[in-house]
């Protein structure tokens, strides 16, 4: 036997069950208990960028909503940093904008929602530009470990043309599942991101 | 004993520090996907309609995985982490009270410092307060069965609680998930992110349950049941178990053009 690289293991996922909201959302599930709750309103008043909401229901093999989904999100600001430390881009951090939100598919609809401002190009791997993406997570009951996947926003044709984790999606037709399409409603931008768990046009989800 | 043997005893210094010079920690070690459970696993009947068919496409980290959301002490409460009282109404709620405690690590043994940690459980009866639990044991007027805590700057959070029970559920006629405490985690870097269940030593129903063994390997199933901790109870007071939680560790990029924006 070799000598041992002595690394932990690390603990393995287990479905986050029908009961997550009580755990990750309590508010939304109908009980008050924190004083401060998660949500799926990440612009504040001061934060810079486009609003825009973010709307859509994940869906099973059989298309039916998926109405015990947990999503969170987690992106750049308007110009296109994160904030965390680990990202040194030269561009400005928005102390108003943590860039991460939480939500539960609607209980009746399965609709889910975020409100939040569209994010800038961020610099990718060997200086290649990724166009503007969220970064999704979704954990539901019947998922055993979360699902990651992105969003890319219809209007950035260019961007998206040479992002380069789409160009990696060998099968062209596919690379549209990660493509949010923008539309208007009452005066409001809206993105539409279904997100399809299993069937004909699952869904990108990625390894990471 | 030899010497990468001796310093990989459990207290000593995390492995990349002391043998690697660490020039620009970056990115997540690929995920060893055979200690977690896939995500068609038919014995867990929910899973056959919602996971993916296709395969997932593997990505080499960008900023997007590295980064994540950083939260601090203004984002909590001081009860949270005290759900015999963070409810309480009336009273105390009715169950065995237990301290839960543990460390959060890497996959290099370094400490995840300042992460947040939240927990879920249903009461001391099996139940959850939540409005689509059905199950007819009662549910605790004086217990939420929720509540989150950050870790400290060594990885080391605590939590007390009431044990939950274990409580049936329609996968077969008669399944019951054994009790469980359901765990979400954050890291420094949204690609740690997990969510897991904690089980609680002795339990028998943990060797027959679908949920537990839609995890193949025996000691991954092993690392998620917590022992009990006698040293940590308080006499008169609460019992206590030990649940550590490893996240994935991050690289050290020593001859690689580091990922840009670093």
């Amino acid at each position: 036997m070799p000598q041992s690289l002595g690394y932990l293991k690390e603990t393995a996922s287990q479905t986050a069950g029908p009961y997550v909201h009580i755990g990750l959302i309590p508010h939304m599930a109908g009980f008050d208990i924190f004083q401060n709750n998660f949500g799926n309103v990440l612009a504040g008043a001061a934060t810079r960028g486009e609003r825009i909401t973010i709307e859509g229901r994940v869906l099973d093999g059989t298309r039916t909503p998926v109405r015990d989904a947990l999503i969170e999100i987690w992106q750049a600001n308007a110009d296109g940093r994160y904030n965390h430390a680990a990202d040194q881009q030269k561009k400005a951090l928005d102390p108003d904008f943590r860039g991460w939100g939480r939500t539960g598919a609607e209980f009746k609809s399965g609709l889910y929602t975020f409100e939040t401002v569209k994010p800038g190009a961020v610099i990718g791997r060997h200086t290649r530009v990724m166009a503007p993406h969220i970064n999704f997570w979704i954990v539901s009951r019947g998922i055993n470990i979360g699902l990651h996947t992105r969003m890319y926003f219809s209007d950035e044709t260019d961007a998206n043309a040479a992002d380069p984790v789409l160009n990696l999606i060998e099968q062209e037709d596919r690379r549209t599942t990660l493509i949010a399409k923008r539309t208007n409603r009452d005066g409001k931008v809206i993105y539409v991101f279904d997100i399809v768990l299993q069937g004909d046009d699952e869904t990108v989800f990625f390894d990471v | 004993m030899n010497v990468r043997q001796q310093v990989s005893e459990r207290d000593s210094e995390p492995l990349h520090d002391t043998f690697l010079p660490s020039i620009h920690p970056v990115e997540f070690y690929q995920r060893d996907l055979s200690l977690h459970p896939p995500a068609y696993a038919p014995g867990y009947k929910t899973s056959v309609g919602r996971s993916p068919r296709k395969a997932l496409l593997s990505l080499q980290n960008s900023l997007s995985e590295i980064t994540g959301p950083v939260f601090g002490q203004n984002d909590i409460g001081l009860l949270d982490n005290d759900l015999i009282r963070n409810y309480a109404r009336n009273g105390e709620p009715i169950g065995e009270r237990i301290i839960v405690h543990g460390q959060v690590l890497d996959e290099n043994r370094k400490p995840v410092p300042n992460t947040l940690v939240e927990f879920w459980q249903a009461n001391a009866a099996g139940r959850y307060r939540h409005k689509n639990d059905t199950y007819l044991a009662p549910v605790d007027p004086n217990f939420g069965g929720c509540g989150r805590t950050l870790t400290d700057d060594n990885g080391y959070y605590y939590f007390r609680t009431i044990k939950p029970g274990p409580y049936p559920w329609r996968n077969y006629v008669n399944s019951w998930r054994p009790a469980h405490i359901h765990f979400s985690i954050f890291g420094s870097g949204f690609a740690q992110r997990l969510i897991t269940q904690m089980y609680f030593e002795g339990d028998p129903l943990i060797k027959i349950c679908p949920i537990v063994h839609t995890v193949a390997d025996e000691s991954a199933i092993d690392r998620l049941i917590a022992p009990l901790d006698m040293n940590a109870a308080i006499p008169m007071d609460l019992l206590a178990y030990r649940f550590d939680i490893v996240l994935r560790g991050r690289r050290s990029t020593l001859f690689e053009n580091r990922l840009d924006g670093n």
